[in-house]
């Protein structure tokens, strides 16, 4: 069962894909953001599977047990998760402005008037 | 004054008496020609001031910056890059002399700027003269192609704006595209870029890469006007005629022989170029550029087209005269730079006079106008002997020295092609002569004009003068020159 | 060294990091002055770093104390130095000159929060710089970019909108791709300090893992790089974005990204991959010829003058790769020079626009008629420049075009083609240089133009420091090429040969 032994890295692979393709295909923007949270997502969840240690616990100082997870790419997906904030935050202000300006947030309808 | 500080003295002269000519420029036109002459002047007499030391054999060299390990921005003064400089900076004195004539008598506009980029010409022009690498020398041969670009595009207007796109096209695709491999590719070969007595290549490159590298370096160096990279010379005589006469007849074309005859000389060096397979083919171009340019000059009706041709035709003589490496050639190939240069610039300045006086610019415009313009006319008919090399004017001199070096080659093409061409030149300027001196005057009402303005004609005589003063006159030239090819 | 000298390193980042916030506190009227003088001073920082870096080698730092591979390493080496003096240098001059421009692009009540975000920007590129870590050169690049998104979308023009969520989506797939790569690298080697790494993934028996994130490493980082065809997001978002934000970022946003890319794929990669090298040559040499063929191509035929000059900026990061695609001393020399060179063409190229466009009623070709008259001094700037971009020789363009071809040299008969691409890319370079030149010297003004020009006197000065370190770097490339030619040598210090 190897295969399927690491399903969560399928989790990863297809969250991705979805993601991916919501970010190349939709043509509205926030569909397109949503597309990129899920990208980032995914990422955050290879990250929280490879720290993973089968029966270990939480990795708290003075604990009894004796088997943890490893704390660091927790840690990291933290400050990545901030960053993964930050951007979506920004791309929604993005397209706030985009809806002022343009009176649209659909990508061809964007790209028409600007055309004319 | 040491030879190294009046090297770079020579080459920062002119840039200074640029920035001069521009604030002189706004007080007054006055002051901006005196600032033109007062630097050309005191160019001369700093480049010619080199000229007896070298004469005794000294060689004044100068480093000034080493931009890349083994590539040096350097400047050396050896008899070939002496006698290109002093020719240069001697006629400077004599075209600005005529540029005043020509600039107001035709009001032309941007003077100033005129003069400006003229005086920076110039002196890309004496680092090219005195580059001791190939490297200098490409530097200051680009700065040259930017700087004369104003002079070119002078005009403004779309027709001159599109014929100067030419210009500039046709010099960097050749400079950028072949000449500056070719230097890289010396570069690698040899590890240096060095003009040495000699050449620097014999040990390095063998075979027909030899022949490679040559084609590389011919046609790179686009100022030499070889066909089929010589259309940018009929292109650039949209020019005012002072640029036509200085730049295209004197400094920029002959910067490109000059780089030929150099890269020959100093680069490949003569007795290895003789020994290498796959090179006699410059010889057959340059005498096809001769022929065809010659032909090609025979169906102008355009006057300063026609000296634009006959111009290449000239300038394939030194390429040629250099291809049959031979030392009585090289000599030829050198002092035909000078002759070249005294009979080119009468022509044109007389043309110029004409337009200047006349309005005159096609050749069916000419008959009897001898007889308006006398001096003018004479002037004509003495550069056109020269053209043709008739003795006693300068051409005479530099074609016998090339004949002598085809003979001594057993070189028949060359031979036949010096007959042929001056059968041609003489084909094409004789009629010329003939009418300006003895057809009926046309137009109605007859024309009134007399001689275009008196700086104008001063310079053309004096150039006419140089033309014949060759003849009698060129023991110094050769003596130098025969420094050239003398063993190392 | 001096404790302050010491913690050079740190203080290149938290310099402009803490003036940040502070431009935010500060009365509007200041904010200006408070970023120039941040950004200065990270210059100065920047060149005492690289004259350590050329007198005595590397420079490495531990935030508080911690070793390495357990604390937070920094380092500055050749390459980093280069980079620091090109992001830092680039940011002061556009500030140093642009205040009148961005006053005009940006409304006075934001002012503040552009410098601030400048600040950020500048302190991101600066952080990845100077980071040994893979995972902080992840969260510096992602606060340099959020912060030049802020940038690019700070001027009036609207168009500027879609083009910079269109580089938000693109660039964050760019980092979360590089996230993947070194996520599968922790995974294997669990470690992120890059000299660690490199250590580490020798000991790794199965490799493939590692050639995935070799994969998604380069991709992420060429998008983020603008590396042909990835390039999408680069002409609009410089075209839109105020003037001097476009100077900045063009002079070195892309070029941190591909210094990177050269960190990962030589220090890390280039020696535990076998067959790396062969494989970098051989996807990112043809990327590299398309890159400089068609950027050069599109701009030979472009009509607006900033989109002209984005499409010369993916062509000049194609010579870059070309160079670094070489993987030999020679073109990576170049690779890195032309990084600095190209900085200093472009940098002062983008100035000079900002300066010509108040005077132009727009930056359409035709909108430069008469340019040269109206703004003889300022063009004659942006000419040189021009000439740089070309690689004129005597201008700092020339230097790395000349070790280029050098390089190509080496490859003997397959090097004439490649020698063919550049001759090419510089020949169609004159045609789209030219274009601008011609319409500023001879085309007509056109009728709603501004009568007497008037650049701001900063501003031109700006320009000219530009300009004159172009020619000064051609005729004296000694200080950049001494640090290029030894990054060049530390980067391919791992090939066996």
């Amino acid at each position: 069962m190897q295969v399927l032994g690491i399903y969560y890295y399928w989790v990863f692979a297809i969250l991705l894909m979805i993601g991916f393709y919501a970010v190349i295909a939709k043509l509205n923007l926030v569909k397109k953001l949503i597309g990129l949270t899920l990208f980032q997502a995914a990422v955050f969840l290879l990250y929280i599977a490879m720290g993973k240690v089968e029966g270990g616990t939480a990795p708290i100082y003075g604990a009894s047990a004796a088997v943890f997870s490893s704390p660091l790419p927790q840690v990291l997906i933290l400050t990545a998760i901030v960053v993964g904030i930050s951007t979506t935050a920004l791309g929604l202000g993005i397209v706030v402005r985009i809806k002022e300006e343009y009176g649209s947030i659909q990508e061809d309808e964007i790209q028409e008037i600007d055309r004319r | 004054m040491s030879g190294q500080q009046t090297i770079l003295m020579a080459v920062t002269l002119p840039l200074f008496g640029a920035l001069g000519i521009a604030l002189a420029g706004r007080i007054g036109a006055n002051f901006r020609e005196a600032a033109t002459l007062l630097t050309a002047v005191a160019l001369a007499y700093c480049v010619w001031s080199l000229a007896p030391s070298l004469l005794e054999g000294a060689r004044p060299a100068v480093s000034v910056a080493e931009v890349l390990p083994g590539i040096e921005i350097a400047f050396a003064v050896e008899p070939l890059g002496m006698l290109f400089a002093a020719l240069a900076s001697l006629l400077w004195i004599i075209n600005s002399l005529y540029s005043i004539g020509y600039m107001r008598g035709n009001r032309e506009q941007r003077q100033t700027r005129f003069y400006v980029m003229f005086a920076i010409s110039l002196a890309a022009t004496i680092g090219i003269a005195f580059a001791a690498n190939l490297f200098t020398l490409f530097l200051f041969y680009e700065a040259l192609t930017f700087a004369t670009y104003p002079l070119v595009a002078h005009k403004g207007d779309k027709s001159t704006v599109a014929s100067a796109r030419v210009y500039i096209g046709v010099l960097l695709t050749t400079s950028i595209g072949l000449f500056l491999p070719a230097i890289i590719w010396t570069y690698a070969a040899a590890g240096t870029t060095d003009f040495t007595a000699g050449g620097i290549l014999e040990e390095k490159l063998r075979g027909p890469a030899v022949g490679l590298l040559l084609a590389l370096f011919v046609l790179g160096i686009g100022k030499a006007a070889v066909m089929p990279v010589h259309r940018w010379l009929p292109a650039a005589m949209v020019a005012p005629t002072p640029v036509s006469a200085l730049l295209h007849a004197v400094a920029v074309v002959k910067a490109g022989v000059f780089t030929v005859t150099k890269v020959i000389v100093y680069i490949f060096g003569i007795d290895h170029l003789f020994a290498s397979p796959g090179t006699g083919w410059l010889v057959y171009a340059a005498a096809f550029t001769i022929v065809a340019a010659s032909v090609v000059a025979f169906r102008q009706r355009n006057l300063k087209r026609l000296l634009a041709y006959s111009t290449v035709a000239q300038l394939s003589y030194v390429v040629m005269a250099a291809a049959i490496l031979k030392p009585l050639a090289e000599i030829g190939a050198a002092i035909h730079i000078v002759a070249h240069a005294f009979g080119k610039i009468t022509l044109f300045f007389a043309a110029g006079a004409i337009y200047t006086a006349a309005k005159k610019t096609e050749l069916h415009e000419l008959r009897g106008i001898g007889r308006r313009m006398p001096i003018t006319m004479a002037a004509f008919t003495i550069g056109a002997l020269s053209m043709i090399g008739v003795p006693p004017t300068g051409g005479f001199v530099s074609k016998w020295y090339i004949l002598a070096g085809a003979f001594e080659a057993d070189n028949y093409v060359a031979l036949f092609t010096i007959v042929a061409s001056t059968a041609l030149n003489a084909a094409y300027f004789l009629p010329i002569v003939y009418m300006a001196w003895f057809a009926p005057e046309s137009g109605k009402p007859p024309p009134t004009h007399g001689e275009a303005p008196w700086p104008s004609v001063l310079a053309l005589s004096l150039t006419a003068a140089l033309t014949i003063a060759f003849f009698l006159f060129n023991g110094p030239v050769l003596e130098l020159e025969r420094q050239v090819v003398a063993a190392p | 060294m001096s404790p302050l000298a010491a913690q050079m390193p740190a203080l290149q980042v938290v310099v402009p990091m803490l003036m940040a916030p502070f431009v935010l506190l500060l009365p509007k009227g200041l904010s200006w002055a408070a970023a120039a003088a941040a950004s200065l001073l990270a210059f100065g920082i920047a060149a005492q770093l690289a004259a350590t870096v050329i007198d005595s080698g590397p420079v490495a730092y531990q935030m508080g104390s911690w070793p390495a591979p357990y604390g937070i390493e920094l380092g500055v080496d050749a390459l980093g130095a280069l980079l620091l003096v090109v992001v830092t240098g680039a940011s002061s001059l556009a500030l140093v000159g642009g205040r009148a421009s961005l006053a005009a692009a940006v409304t006075e009540e934001r002012e503040h929060y552009f410098y601030a975000a400048w600040l950020l920007a500048l302190a991101g590129l600066a952080g990845i710089a100077v980071s040994a870590d893979a995972f902080n050169i992840f969260v510096f690049m992602e606060i340099s970019s959020l912060a030049s998104y802020v940038l690019v979308a700070g001027g009036p023009d609207r168009r500027a909108l879609p083009a910079v969520f269109k580089y938000l989506m693109m660039g964050t797939v760019g980092a979360t791709f590089y996230l993947i790569g070194i996520g599968l690298i922790y995974m294997a080697t669990g470690t992120l300090n890059l000299a660690d790494m490199d250590l580490r993934i020798a000991g790794v028996a199965d490799k493939e893992p590692i050639l995935a994130a070799a994969g998604f490493i380069t991709v992420g980082l060429a998008l983020k790089a603008a590396i042909f065809p990835l390039h999408v997001w680069l002409p609009n978002a410089y075209t839109y974005a105020p003037h001097i934000a476009t100077a900045f970022l063009a002079a070195c946003a892309t070029k941190v990204s591909l210094y990177v890319l050269l960190r990962f794929d030589f220090f890390v990669f280039q020696q535990n991959l076998s067959g790396h090298a062969l494989q970098f040559s051989a996807y990112l040499m043809p990327l590299a010829i398309l890159g400089i063929l068609v950027g050069s191509g599109v701009a030979m035929f472009e009509r607006n003058v900033k989109r002209l000059l984005a499409f010369s900026s993916v062509a000049q990061i194609g010579y870059i790769m070309l160079g670094a695609s070489l993987v030999s001393i020679g073109g990576l020399t170049a690779a890195t020079l032309h990084m600095f060179n190209h900085a200093l063409a472009k940098g002062g190229l983008f100035l000079a626009i900002a300066a010509l466009a108040p005077v132009a009623a727009g930056l359409r070709l035709k909108d430069m008629g008469g340019m040269a008259r109206r703004a003889p001094w300022t063009f004659a700037a942006f000419v040189v420049a021009g000439l740089s971009l070309i690689g004129v020789p005597g201008t700092a363009g020339f230097v790395s075009k000349w070790y280029l071809i050098s390089a190509a040299m080496e490859l003997g008969a397959p090097g004439i083609a490649l020698i063919g691409v550049m001759v090419l890319g510089s020949l169609m370079a004159v045609v789209y240089v030219w274009r601008i030149v011609e319409s500023a010297c001879f085309g007509k003004p056109p009728e709603n133009a501004a009568q007497a020009a008037a650049v701001p006197r900063p501003l031109g000065a700006a320009i000219w420091a530009a300009a004159l370190a172009n020619v000064y770097f051609g005729i004296a490339p000694g200080l950049p090429l001494r640090l290029s030619s030894s990054a060049a040598a530390s980067l391919l210090g791992h090939v066996p040969t």
